[in-house]
């Protein structure tokens, strides 16, 4: 698949191999170890726990082998997204004020909370890095479907990760063609058409790339049922990752409730 | 911007989320037969990759969300299309959340399933439709993540505004693309957009 890949597609890869350990549990855990993790950190109400959260993602970083660098910047990406959020609570939750200007009053209240809620984000987000972001896209459906998620989903999930890359591809040769005839990016309605057509020529090609895959498909005898092929099974490993991450989660439950 | 991470919204908030999904990816994977799915798992990945074209505005710049153009070749099956989207997205790059992706995928998905609805009845002319059908899709996704925000609590209602302000030079940009991408297709694809989906 990479061979095809024209541009660096590094923004893509995940940021590294998992290392043995996470590697050799069955996708299905890992799938279901990245959900009870989430539903635990969202329901965690005192900092400390929530601060306590972060030890077991970053413990799941470091066994997933993720690159320190790659993988900062893409937490600080997902802050940057909730920043107007996190810079307005301290004003509008009340309580007794830190500092003020005027009538501007940043509050003790709303600071805990924006630091509760970036606190948990990343725990979750790490921990999701970790767990999924390592796996194949093809396991990490596969897994899906053993998981009982409708096979349609879990079908048309398969396709699209499959043809992500061939898309990025193609957009890059097209983006390529226009940078060739002097195009360059501003903000203007011309350029913004022209990328409006950019998208839309990546539409036409791949409506049609959807039809002979299609073709190609009925031809082998396609009935909206991909086959699995993997054989994963729960091991002791799993076993144990799933007590440990019991265990954890008692922990961080008590630690909220003290 | 759509993406609200784990962690902000509240509880009730998230379970309105989760039933808006679930019931429209029950019509969606409906409608999403055999036949189809090669054309939207093709249109799921390329709402993906265009998540990755950055358009200049000013001195920043935005990625289309690409909504009106999925309720317009998709209908209904745009749910499940987005939601792939939302899941690579998550085990990608980390963004939005896990306990979240019902609210996330409500907000994203009903209006542009609901505006592109919109949008096919106005097919006769091709660049109106894709301004309508890509200005209601994105309106309708500040709305809802507004006031996912706002029924969270009475705190963060400041940040849905600011938030909401935040979509108009979106909302600029997506009229125009999407018009531009649904006058090429009807162009030079004319039956991509007579199929019914």
């Amino acid at each position: 698949m990479s061979a095809l890949v024209l541009s660096p597609s590094a923004a893509l890869e995940p940021p590294c191999r998992a290392k043995p350990l996470l590697a050799r549990l069955d996708p299905r855990s890992r799938v279901l170890a990245a959900l009870a993790f989430a539903l635990l950190v969202v329901c965690l109400r005192s900092l400390p726990a929530a601060i306590a959260a972060l030890m077991p993602a970053i413990l799941l970083a470091l066994l997933a082998g993720l690159q320190p660098g790659p993988t900062l910047r893409r937490l600080a990406a997902l802050e940057g997204f909730m920043i107007l959020t996190l810079l307005s609570l301290p004003f509008t939750m009340g309580g007794p004020a830190l500092f003020s200007w005027g009538d501007w009053h940043w509050g003790l209240e709303g600071t805990r909370r924006a630091v509760l809620i970036l606190t948990k984000g990343s725990a979750i987000a790490l921990s999701v890095l970790a767990l999924l972001g390592t796996l194949e896209l093809t396991e990490l459906g596969h897994a899906l479907a053993r998981l009982r998620v409708p096979p349609r989903f879990v079908a048309l999930f398969v396709l699209s990760a499959r043809y992500v890359d061939v898309l990025r591809a193609e957009y890059a040769r097209l983006r390529l063609a226009m940078r060739a005839r002097g195009f360059c990016p501003r903000a203007s309605l011309h350029c913004w058409r022209s990328l409006g057509h950019l998208l839309g020529m990546l539409v036409v090609s791949s409506l049609e790339r959807a039809e002979r895959v299609h073709a190609a498909m009925r031809l082998r005898g396609f009935n909206g049922h991909l086959h699995l092929l993997d054989e994963h099974r729960a091991s002791g490993l799993d076993w144990g990752f799933a007590a440990a991450l019991a265990v954890t989660g008692a922990l961080l439950a008590v630690l909220d409730l003290a | 911007m759509a993406h609200i991470p784990d962690g902000v919204v509240s509880v009730p908030v998230l379970v309105a989320g989760a039933a808006l999904s679930v019931g429209g990816m029950a019509l969606g994977l409906r409608r999403l037969t055999p036949e189809r799915l090669p054309k939207a798992a093709m249109l799921s990945a390329l709402f993906f990759v265009a998540s990755l074209v950055h358009f200049p505005v000013g001195v920043s710049s935005v990625h289309l969300l690409m909504g009106g153009l999925a309720g317009i070749l998709l209908g209904w099956a745009a749910f499940p299309a987005i939601a792939v989207g939302l899941v690579l997205q998550a085990a990608l790059f980390g963004f939005g959340g896990v306990v979240v992706l019902g609210v996330n995928l409500a907000n994203i998905a009903l209006p542009a399933t609901l505006a592109g609805l919109l949008g096919r009845r106005l097919l006769a002319r091709p660049a109106v439709a894709g301004a309508v059908a890509a200005m209601g899709a994105v309106a309708g996704t500040a709305v809802m993540v507004a006031l996912s925000l706002a029924l969270s609590g009475r705190e963060f209602l400041v940040a849905g505004q600011a938030l909401a302000v935040t979509y108009i030079p979106l909302m600029a940009v997506e009229a125009v693309a999407t018009a531009a991408m649904i006058g090429l297709l009807a162009k030079v694809k004319p039956e991509s957009l007579e199929l019914r989906p």
